[in-house]
């Protein structure tokens, strides 16, 4: 019966038809909390009740809002299909009648009709109104009976604070069962209720369970505090689980009750650390070397996904010398043939971190690592090499001299999935270099004739890309050229844009490329990008082209027919340049093309027509000069990623910034980015790689994040392009001469750099170099006293922050005057300068903005740097501090807090 | 690491199995997941990726027999976590059911519940072993005829066609008792080899890969430790600079790029005499997935011609030769090849007293189809064709067409030489043998001749 329900619930897609048939108690509160506050002791006294008022038949009009999966929200019976009322109804009486008997073989038909229940809960047919009957059934000791009645109940006990004040106590009275099934499969359910005002009915049965002498109770009791932590979490805290928790962790002989502790203590903690200091240092205190070194070490012992845990904890691990270090390695070494995939990358992703810093050791790690995720590429199913292949591509984009042989694996399958070809072909792109470039040009043109037009098209742009990237491009601008003798629109127009870019970079080669591009129909090319990429041709290339301007003019003839706004805007230009070049073939078509161009609907057309015709009325010379100016070969085109967003993801390996290549702020909220990673991910300007930071003009740093963070292999990418590429931060200097004089005064001392600050405007306020002239006010009731003189020089400040691990980082409201007050980062960087507290570097526009500052311990040389992000909008402080001396991190944390506290205050 | 729910939606997207570990996705997610798989482009012709992200949840989905495993969360997690779970669990639940699809998930969702409940709490992986959950989990399996089976794993072949497969094996519950009553004490060790070749359009080899897994399924009782013999001569890793060297390598033997193992594999006596040894969990598990590009001779040499015969007519011609002994067959052979766009007609000449043939032009997707139940072992095998065109053709018509590529099985025939010489199964002599089936199976993972 169940089956031919189904087959049709799934052909008919129809409205939906209300089919609420609860019946449900309807019973007065006070009924309940009195039943409650005898603290009942007797079930079966509820249990009549229960069937009492369902006997009345007293139909409620609330609906119960825990409907069960949303199959019942998702899928509705048509209107032919029973409502399931009268079936109800039916196994209601049915499983009355089953309730006292003990007939044997009665467990058997409970069975059947308890599944029948189930599976109309499962479509979404309201069957709460037999909750009294279920309980009553499953007073058995017959295992799956009990499953499914704690299925049954925790699925409508949730929204409904009557039906669970009835569970908790058919549960709780489970939960000191004989048989440990019962009492794990129990406690598990009572804390899955989620019922926050009933939490107190959780903690006996908890603390119960957490000194079970069976671990299958007690893996179950872990997790139930976890889930008690996140309904109440006070009450968690008060009963002093975590304590409990910690001490589980380290003596239990049971390696998932182990596993569990870590994973529930690593939530808590993670989540109370913003608010507590102890459970901060506790947090700390899962990456102490001797508990590392116990989950290491027994690390076999837990299943593979318990490793996955243990693994990521060991990234944040900080080791104390080299000899740490390759212990650690060694130790792990063979967890890279392990097969599943997620074991191997997280055990990559410890070696990566490890090994930041030894240049030769983190090389040898990549050669490493390759043999075993190329294994994992092609063992598994498509999803699972997507994902591997997702991590060999960052790295493959990292060091691609170390894959550059290897290129050969990754060729595109004839049967894999867009998905994963897409990505291979990115990766043979990065890998091109002189000695594979043939080799991988050649495959990827045989891709152009692919079925699958998107990727014929990817292909394509692949080798254009490569083209771009090469300095000989002999070899490649023949394969593009014979691409447009192909005559399929789709190849044409995108070998058309990489002409295009390809003459932009490498004009010498504009002969070989106008001679074919100049035998193309124009007529041919829909498609707005590559039109406008052949009329970009033609204007620029007017002098060669003997009929470029009878094309231009059948081209402007068409105006009215040309939709893409981007291609009468390169119509307007061209016919500029064309004119500039030959004259007397073009005024014509240039006189229809500003008409029409004046006369045209978008704004930005309009705008251009005009602004060309009033430049050629005031002066064709000034024209041309403004139009057509000698062309400069473009040396490299602008990365779409910057640096620092690279090594963002690189930082958050084996996570889903990978997949996505974006760091994780941009697609996560901040709570839900992964209790497990110690939050110092957290942090992170939004200055996106398109947003130029034009704050303070002239005022650029060029130490940007790159530096400060880590990278091994990319420090050239940048060189060519402008230094306003976004990820430039702007510093308090006014230009990088000053900055480096002011860098070699700050190391000579405050007395030296007095005397700039009369030459140039107040540095001193900023920098912090000299004593400003009022005296810095002593730092609120300090744990912790600051040097109001402190000097670190930016290459020192870096070096420091590369070195230093993150003793603590944490989050802060910042107040409303403080957010009104910060329209610009000087403002913030002057008051936090009056607490001793010095900016190095800042940068960013509202709404974010960040910061990196230093301060130094009074009377000694310890220094405390700090990165700070704020988001006006949201009215957050991220910080991220790092310490010479790690104790005293907290106390400085605190001055910080208070120092930001008092911004825009008056 | 915690996933917030889990589900499993059939190809119309019907809810089959729902669970929802933390509260923290919005209802809705099973249509949201649906509507951004089914429309993921407005061609509809690129397939959604395994993962992505909607109003900051993201979805993991595996495609296993038709049907989708999903899992959401709004945490960073490890992709390959979660991907690698929801394959896991399809297994596990595969083990359970003994054939799955969407029939016997129907019936039996309850043990399907049972037994996620088991392997996720609160989102975190609590186990995916099938030995650990035998002792939790208490349903029994509703088995359901294995007729309609789809491939889920490669060991499902087996089930195809050959006769001399104890076919029903592989979709034995590990739970239920076969109908007799008395279980069968039997071992299943299948190495499956995908491969991966591709032909220039001269003939040549460009890139040959052989994709290996070594799986099995026991029903031994008690759990007893087994070892496995593999070749004396095994190489593992490729000393030199390059793994495509295709030079013939000096030592002859069988070279692995590279291989890893199952957990329960011990490999203390690997080095020395190539054998590993394992207490074999229930269920179904690969014990070693190894990768070679070490040079092989490809079981089917491709040629292919196409020649213009005419302003709108061209000629295909197809030849293809078993390069195996003659003692091997291979099965469910289909030949593919994409003709130019403009075909408008294809009629197929096979050789005179074919049988067991059958050819195809599919005329939206303009695909020849060729396809043979059977190719015995040194059989040739050619097709022509007659195309006409609706247009003219300019050009390369090389370019317009191919490259072919090609399907198929070759049960007991395995390209790496990679063999398990023996399967000791250490025992207390007591009860009888138990049956052990050693499997070789090649199949075409990406086989592609360039014309």
């Amino acid at each position: 019966i169940v089956g031919v329900f189904f087959f049709h619930l799934s052909t008919h897609e129809t409205p939906p038809v209300n089919q609420n048939i609860s019946t449900i108690l309807a019973a007065p509160s006070s009924d309940l909390s009195s039943i409650l506050s005898d603290r009942v002791t007797s079930r079966w006294f509820l249990l009549r009740w229960i069937s009492r008022r369902t006997n009345s038949n007293h139909i409620s009009t609330a609906t119960i809002s825990a409907m069960p999966p949303p199959a019942a929200s998702s899928r509705y019976p048509s209107p032919s299909q029973p409502s399931g009322k009268s079936e109800v109804t039916d196994l209601k009486s049915q499983l009355r009648q089953l309730a006292g008997s003990r007939a044997p073989g009665v467990d058997d038909s409970k069975r059947d009709l308890f599944k029948k229940v189930i599976s109309y809960m499962t479509i979404g047919i309201d069957v709460s109104s037999v909750f009294g009957e279920m309980v009553m059934c499953s007073a058995t000791s017959d295992i799956v009976l009990k499953k499914m009645c704690y299925l049954y109940v925790g699925n409508y006990a949730k929204g409904n604070p009557d039906l669970s004040l009835l569970t908790i106590n058919f549960l709780q009275r489970d939960c000191k069962d004989e048989d440990p099934m019962i009492r794990g499969l129990a406690l598990r359910s009572l804390c899955s209720l989620r019922v926050p005002n009933l939490v107190e009915y959780l903690l006996g049965p908890l603390g119960s369970g957490l000194k079970d002498n069976n671990s299958y109770v007690r893996t179950i009791a872990v997790t139930g505090v976890l889930k008690l932590y996140h309904i109440s979490a006070s009450t968690c805290i008060d009963a002093e689980f975590p304590a409990t928790l910690k001490s589980l962790m380290l003596h239990d002989s049971d390696a998932q009750v182990v596993a569990n502790c870590l994973a529930a203590l690593q939530e808590i903690w993670s989540l109370e650390a913003s608010h507590s200091e102890e459970a901060c240092r506790e947090k700390e205190s899962l990456l102490s070397k001797p508990l590392i070194y116990y989950f290491l070490n027994r690390i076999k012992e837990f299943n593979e996904w318990a490793q996955c845990l243990i693994l990521e904890l060991a990234v944040k691990y900080v080791p104390s010398d080299s000899n740490d270090i390759f212990d650690i390695m060694n130790l792990l070494e063979d967890r890279l043939q392990h097969a599943n995939g997620a074991v191997v990358l997280a055990t990559v992703k410890v070696f990566l971190q490890l090994t930041l810093s030894m240049t030769d050791v983190h090389q040898q790690v990549y050669e490493r690592i390759k043999s075993p995720l190329l294994t994992l590429v092609s063992s598994g199913s498509p999803e699972q090499s997507y994902a591997i292949l997702s991590h060999l591509h960052l790295l493959v984009v990292r060091a691609p001299f170390i894959f550059a042989s290897d290129y050969k694996h990754f060729y595109c399958q004839y049967n894999e999935p867009s998905y994963v070809k897409k990505l291979k072909l990115e990766m043979l792109t990065a890998i091109a270099n002189e000695s594979n470039t043939y080799e991988i040009v050649t495959e990827l043109c045989e891709y152009a004739a692919n079925v699958d037009i998107e990727i014929a098209r990817e292909s394509i742009r692949a080798v254009g890309k490569i083209a771009l990237q090469q300095y000989d491009v002999n070899a490649i601008v023949d394969r593009l050229l014979q691409f447009l003798e192909m005559e399929k629109d789709y190849v044409t127009a995108e070998t058309l844009v990489l002409v295009k870019d390809l003459l932009r970079k490498h004009p010498q080669w504009s002969h070989d490329c106008i001679s074919v591009v100049g035998g193309i129909s124009s007529k041919n090319i829909q498609e707005p990008k590559a039109k406008a990429a052949l009329i970009w041709m033609l204007g620029e290339y007017a002098q060669d082209m003997s009929d470029a301007p009878y094309i231009l003019e059948n081209l402007i003839e068409n105006w009215e027919e040309e939709h893409s706004a981007e291609v009468r805007l390169h119509l307007l230009t061209a016919a500029m340049k064309c004119f500039f070049k030959r004259a007397p073939e073009t005024q014509k078509a240039l006189g229809i093309a500003l008409a029409a161009g004046i006369a045209d609907f978008h704004q930005d057309v309009h705008d251009r027509a005009l602004f060309y015709y009033r430049v050629l009325q005031y002066d064709v010379h000034v024209a041309e000069r403004v139009v057509s100016p000698p062309q400069q070969a473009v040396s490299a085109f602008a990365d779409t990623q910057s640096s620092e967003i690279k090594d963002r993801i690189f930082d958050e390996f084996n996570s889903l910034s990978v997949i996505y290549q974006k760091p994780s702020y941009i697609f996560t909220d901040k709570e839900h980015r992964g209790p497990f990673e110690f939050s110092d991910e957290l942090g992170s300007t939004s200055i996106t790689p398109e947003v130029s930071s034009d704050i303070v003009p002239a005022q650029q740093f060029e130490a940007n994040d790159k530096d400060l963070l880590l990278s091994t292999d990319e420090k050239d990418d940048n060189k060519g392009l402008s230094s306003n590429n976004g990820s430039a931060y702007t510093a308090p200097y006014e230009s990088s001469n000053i900055s480096s004089q002011m860098q070699e005064l700050a190391i000579s001392g405050p007395a030296a750099s007095a005397t700039t600050t009369q030459s140039s405007f107040d540095f001193d306020d900023l920098l912090g170099l000299g004593l400003s002239t009022a005296p810095a006010p002593t730092p609120s009731p300090p744990l912790l006293k600051l040097n109001a003189r402190a000097a670190l020089d930016p290459r020192a400040f870096q070096q420091k922050w590369r070195q230093l691990p993150i003793s603590l980082s944490q989050e802060y409201s910042v107040n409303p005057q403080g957010i009104a007050a910060l329209t610009v980062p000087q403002s913030l960087i002057k008051h936090m300068q009056s607490h001793s507290i010095h900016c190095i570097a800042s940068g960013g526009q509202s709404p974010n903005f960040k910061f990196f500052f230093f301060a130094q311990k009074e009377a000694e040389p310890l220094d405390y740097l700090t990165e700070c992000i704020i988001n006006s909008s949201s009215a957050k402080a991220q910080i991220k501090v790092k310490a010479d001396e790690q104790s005293t991190s907290q106390a400085f944390a605190t001055v910080f807090e208070t120092a930001l506290s008092k911004f825009g205050m008056p | 690491m915690m996933i917030s729910q889990f589900f499993v939606l059939s190809q119309r997207g019907d809810n089959i199995v729902f669970r929802d570990y933390r509260a923290e996705v919005p209802k809705g997610s099973t249509e949201t997941f649906f509507r951004k798989v089914k429309f993921w482009k407005e061609d509809g012709n690129a397939e959604a990726p395994p993962i992505f992200n909607v109003d900051g949840v993201n979805y993991f989905h595996v495609k296993v027999v038709g049907l989708y495993f999903v899992a959401t969360t709004r945490v960073n997690v490890s992709p390959s976590l979660v991907l690698e779970l929801l394959q896991r669990i399809a297994r596990v639940i595969k083990d359970y059911l003994g054939v799955l699809n969407e029939d016997s998930f129907r019936k039996n969702f309850v043990l399907v519940y049972e037994l996620l409940d088991e392997v996720i709490d609160f989102g975190y992986v609590q186990t995916t072993s099938t030995e650990v959950l035998k002792s939790y989990v208490f349903n029994e399996p509703i088995l359901i005829a294995p007729a309609r089976l789809q491939p889920i794993d490669p060991a499902a072949i087996f089930t195809q066609g050959a006769k001399r497969m104890p076919g029903t094996a592989v979709t034995k519950s590990v739970v239920a008792n076969d109908p007799s009553g008395r279980r069968r004490e039997e071992i299943f060790v299948d190495i499956i080899e995908k491969i991966s070749v591709t032909f220039s359009s001269s003939g040549y080899i460009l890139t040959s890969e052989i994709d290996g897994t070594i799986q099995m399924k026991s029903y031994l009782f008690g759990n007893p430790e087994i070892r496995l013999a593999l070749n004396e001569d095994l190489n593992i890793g490729r000393g030199g600079a390059s793994v495509y060297d295709y030079r013939s390598s000096s030592g002859s033997g069988v070279i692995l790029d590279d291989c890893n193992f199952h957990e329960s594999v011990r490999l203390d006596s690997f080095d020395s005499d190539r054998t590993l040894s394992l207490v074999p969990p229930d269920g179904e598990f690969p014990v070693m997935n190894y990768r070679m590009t070490q040079e092989f001779k490809p079981p089917f040499h491709v040629n292919t011609l196409i020649e213009e015969a005419g302003r709108l007519k061209a000629e295909v011609i197809i030849k293809i030769r078993a390069e195996f002994p003659s003692d091997v067959v291979a099965n469910t052979i289909t030949i593919q090849m994409p003709l130019p766009n403009y075909t408008s007609r294809a009629s197929f000449e096979l050789e005179l007293g074919a049988t067991g043939q059958k050819t195809d032009f599919k005329e939206t997707s303009k695909m020849l189809e060729w396809s043979f139940k059977k190719i015995v072992g040194g059989a040739e095998h050619t097709l022509r064709a007659k195309l006409t065109f609706s247009q003219e053709f300019h050009g390369n018509i090389t370019k317009e067409a191919g490259p072919v590529s090609m399907t198929f099985t070759i049960p007991m025939y395995n390209v790496s030489k990679l063999q398990v010489k023996y399967l000791q199964i250490a025992k207390n002599s007591t009860s009888q043998n138990p049956y052990r089936w050693v499997r070789y199976v090649t199949q075409a993972n990406s086989y592609v001749a360039r014309i």
